[in-house]
């Protein structure tokens, strides 16, 4: 057997029982190889369950910061017997079997072409602990010490990590450090390691932070400014507004009298916070709701009442996969058509695609500010992959010199000095109207806000032309969201080439990937990334400027496709579908492979049968 | 419908209250309702009402769902703003406006339709809340703007303009109002101006979520024989359990009752409801009481009217979230946002 040699460079999967707490074991392995100065780049794969089913962290180690999943597991920590034999048979020949050796374990239950390496788990926790639940917490965190010597993970790591993360519980930082220290010793004193695979101390993790996109989502929604947010459970966005009212309270209190400076509803449903959102942001606070696909259904009816009445509002939508329930703890991108035309009649919303925790953090307080500057409904399309799994990013940034731009608010002042108020009259030729709030003043600028057409003073009208003249100015403002949404990322090729590829939001690390590998194999592909629907230009121009260009996207119908024939005219021979939908990460095997075969190439370095399944 | 303002002409001697209105500052565009319907009258109650309150008409926030009753706020009050959301979800759309801006008074326009059934999951928990805000609903027991169907306050039995009789079970949302946590419930009648303006009078000046259901026969679809919102029905089965006053904190209102007829009920704010008690063995501190006396009235097909419940020491939403005292739309980036040391300090946290 030969077995796997590879230094900084692995994917190693942990099968665990979900309600175990075997969590935070998982995230202290990954913190420590960061710590080595290795990039790494874990992924949830969980049930929509609470206790007793199996969930995986898949851990990606890799020197040259592919973020995006690999595919194939080197090393398999093998704790949940339930999936015991899928787990071993997914483990890459020559890789490694980690497992509690406490029990024996039939040989027939093993692989030839895999490293073994048993470790009596159990047994030693027993030995230790006697409380039933610290056993098994503490079982979690042996595993993690035995790893650490087996990959050759410095034990100061550690020291560290938990000097920092227990300051001021010495006692639970003292437990933690022998339970560490139980599985080093184990290992050191009856194992070879290290073994193949290993870490090696490096210097590419830099300044960068390991966070979710759900808590950057929510810190993004304090730095710009929200006050108000509505909200009903659904997976994955719950911890958004959980990780909003952490940090409310933090920031959000009054020092000397303890009031809030935010409110938050938990409502009876998702009709329920948007329309609290909706009333908000027509009141002037800046709101938002978090939501994933289901919700967004449930909402359309208010989507459109705040388009065509014009009412700032933010929407977070952590994409899930699938109509319906669905795959509910699966990702996907699937609520393109579903968000980009929301509800009924005529209408078009703004959205933005965050690729990474640090661009959730910057997108979510652009959205609180374009949906002022555009007094209509802003969606971040963020989806599981990125929400619910902590990813090494740039860390966040903010510029004290910011303000809030609250759009175009008629003040009393301007009101008193006699300025024309139409509230839905383009006085400024980009089509966005100016709005006046309640309580402003006692004689001017009040006006009724109602989702019936209305002349461009809000008076009802039902008449043709203040219609068509409020439709067409509708038009117009989408035009300027155009220009002030982020902007599309270009990375050109390093040859010129006529082929083009668009992609956006959590396929981003597996695209960076995909177009390094196809590089290298002498395949050139300029990238679009996009942030943000309307599409400026620039995506036209991109378009035009190649024969041939392919949109990477994970659903089934080409979403982001569709909207890209349909907003901008061009012929659908011409963008060519890269599509995976089954509910994990899109991964960088998948996209070369894809695109290699449509070029005529020959497929690049990937065994055929993992590609099979995740196109599957 | 077209949209037809008011001439704007005055008589120059026209009495103005205390914030220096007359009456009809706080009137708006000319109703495009049918005549005669009830609703017209309960908007009149509301000018009435907040014209005796002293309130500065831009100080009200008036929003609606949809519906005959939900247009009404465009017929009152033309210089609030005002906001006709969607069918049945009045009640999300002025809890955010309300978050957003405590120091606004909030008047909800609902109907039946509205309010009992699309709208009955946002109205109940809008009461399990408490957000401060008048809830009125115009109940007619149907469909006006669709021409006549029933709606879930219609009686069970009750007969449509077109023969059709009602087989469910009435949505009662003064009893839903009592159980679910309402601070100030009422009913009333449009066509009982002495009684509904107290009463609109009172619930704007709550301090909680007050609601009042007035029955507003509807002339067109459902003021026939063998309905039960009719204005000969209503006026038939009456049964008034009190008469109230509101006495704003500043003035003194005198007139005199004969002992043990009067109660006066202190509110948080300074502001008093002086009730004059119509049956000796009413109580409207008493939640349970008031739902049980409510409830064995209209087993006997009478319609119970007046103040039914009060809490004087009602508190609101903002109270639960311990919001600031300065109206959150209030706030700009100084108060909203940490800043960038503080968030260089979270970047070390994620490290």
């Amino acid at each position: 057997m030969k077995r796997i040699e590879s230094i900084n460079d692995f994917v190693i999967k942990f099968a665990n029982i979900n309600g175990s707490g075997s969590a935070s074991a998982n995230e202290l392995f990954a913190k420590a190889v960061m710590r080595m100065g290795v990039p790494v780049s874990p992924r949830n794969i969980f049930p929509s369950n609470i206790q007793g089913m199996p969930t995986w962290y898949e851990a990606r180690v890799c020197e040259k910061g592919y973020h995006g999943r690999r595919g194939g597991v080197d090393m398999m920590v093998a704790m949940n017997p339930q999936t015991w034999d899928a787990d071993v048979a997914e483990i890459e020949p020559g890789g490694y079997l980690f497992y509690d050796s406490t029990r024996p374990i039939p040989e027939s239950k093993f692989r030839k072409d895999v490293e073994v390496i048993g470790v009596p788990l159990t047994e030693i926790s027993n030995a230790a602990y006697s409380d039933p639940r610290q056993r098994q917490l503490f079982k979690n965190i042996i595993y993690v010490g035995a790893l650490s010597v087996l990959l050759d993970v410095d034990a100061t790591v550690f020291e560290k990590l938990f000097a920092e993360q227990f300051k001021g519980k010495e006692r639970l930082l003292e437990s933690n450090l022998r339970a560490i220290n139980l599985g080093r010793d184990y290992v050191k004193q009856h194992l070879d390691a290290p073994i193949g695979i290993r870490v090696r101390k490096s210097d590419k993790v830099g300044d960068q932070i390991f966070t979710d996109g759900n808590s950057a989502l929510a810190l993004g929604c304090i730095y710009g400014g929200a006050t108000v947010a509505a909200w009903y459970p659904i997976t994955p966005s719950s911890s958004v507004p959980e990780a909003f009212q952490k940090y409310c309270d933090k920031f959000r209190v009054d020092p000397e009298t303890g009031q809030h400076y935010y409110a938050i509803v938990q409502a009876e449903d998702e009709l329920a916070s948007i329309g609290m959102a909706i009333g908000a942001g027509w009141n002037g606070a800046r709101s938002f709701t978090a939501t994933s696909g289901a919700g967004i259904s449930l909402m359309t009816e208010f989507i459109g009442l705040a388009y065509f009445a014009e009412i700032p509002v933010t929407l977070i939508n952590v994409q899930r996969g699938g109509p319906s329930t669905g795959m509910p703890t699966r990702t996907q991108q699937s609520d393109l058509t579903s968000c980009a035309y929301a509800s009924h009649g005529d209408t078009k919303h703004v959205m933005l695609f965050p690729q990474d925790p640090h661009e959730c953090f910057e997108h979510a307080a652009a959205a609180l500010d374009l949906a002022d500057r555009l007094q209509t409904p802003i969606f971040v399309m963020s989806d599981l992959d990125i929400g619910m799994n902590q990813r090494l990013c740039k860390p966040f940034v903010w510029d004290d010199a910011r303000d809030y731009d609250r759009g175009k608010v008629m003040t009393a002042e301007e009101l008193e000095a006699g300025k024309d108020f139409g509230r839905y009259k383009d006085v400024d030729g980009d089509g966005i109207p100016w709005r006046t709030l309640p309580g402003t003043h006692p004689t001017k600028g009040a006006y009724f806000t109602r989702g019936t057409s209305k002349d461009a003073y809000a008076r009802y009208s039902e008449l043709g032309p203040d219609y068509i003249y409020n439709m067409e100015r509708l038009l117009k403002k989408f035009k300027t969201a155009a220009d002030l949404v982020p902007q599309p990322v270009l990375r050109k090729a390093q040859k010129p080439t006529r082929f083009g590829v668009i992609y956006f939001g959590s396929t981003s690390p597996a695209m960076r990937e995909a177009l390094d590998v196809l590089e290298a194999q002498g395949l050139h592909l300029d990238a679009l990334r996009l942030q943000a629907f309307p599409f400026p230009e620039s995506v036209d121009r991109f378009i035009a400027e190649h024969d041939k260009v392919f949109v990477v996207e994970q659903n089934r119908d080409a979403q982001m496709r569709s909207l890209l024939v349909n907003e901008l005219e061009i012929d659908p021979a011409r963008l060519v579908k890269v599509l995976h939908y089954d509910g994990t990460p899109i991964t960088a095997r998948f996209i070369t492979h894809s695109i290699s075969k449509n070029l005529k190439a020959a497929p690049i370095g990937a065994p055929m049968t993992s590609l099979h399944k995740e196109a599957a | 419908m077209t949209y037809i303002a008011k001439p704007r002409m005055h008589h120059p001697e026209l009495t103005t209250n205390k914030v220096g209105y007359t009456r009809r500052d706080y009137e708006g565009p000319v109703s495009t309702l049918c005549a005669g319907c009830g609703h017209d009258s309960i908007s009149a109650a509301i000018i009435q009402a907040c014209w005796e309150l002293d309130i500065e008409p831009h100080r009200v926030a008036k929003l609606s769902g949809i519906g005959c009753s939900s247009k009404t706020p465009t017929y009152f009050l033309g210089a609030s703003h005002g906001f006709n959301t969607v069918h049945g979800r009045m009640p999300s759309v002025l809890t955010g406006a309300n978050l957003a801006n405590r120091d606004l008074l909030y008047l909800g326009v609902s109907g039946d339709g509205d309010s009992a059934s699309i709208g009955l999951g946002q109205f109940a928990n809008a009461m399990r809340r408490g957000v401060r805000m008048a809830y009125i609903v115009e109940n007619n027991g149907v469909y006006g703007l669709t021409k006549g169907q029933f709606s879930a306050t219609a009686d069970r039995g009750s007969k449509s303009k077109k023969g059709a009789i009602n087989n469910d079970s009435p949505v009662d949302l003064v009893g839903l109002a009592l159980q679910l946590g309402a601070t100030y419930v009422a009913r009333s009648f449009s066509g009982d101006k002495a009684q509904l303006v107290p009463l609109i009078k009172g619930a704007i000046m709550h301090g909680g979520a007050a609601f009042i259901d007035v029955i507003s026969p509807c002339v067109t679809f459902n003021n026939h024989g063998g309905s039960t919102k009719s204005y000969d029905y209503v006026r038939q089965h009456n049964e008034a359990v009190s008469r109230i006053d509101f006495i704003p904190r500043r003035g003194e209102i005198t007139t005199e009752y004969a002992p043990g007829e009067v109660v006066e009920v202190e509110q948080h704010d300074g502001t008093s409801l002086r009730l004059r008690k119509l049956h000796s063995d009413y109580d409207p501190t008493d939640r349970y009481a008031a739902l049980s006396y409510m409830n064995a009235h209209q087993a006997r097909g009478e319609v119970v009217t007046g103040l039914l419940y009060l809490d004087p020491l009602a508190v609101d939403l903002h109270v639960a979230l311990n919001t600031s005292d300065t109206p959150l739309n209030k706030f700009g980036v100084k108060q909203l946002c940490p800043g960038s040391q503080a968030l260089a300090k979270i970047n070390a946290g994620l490290r």
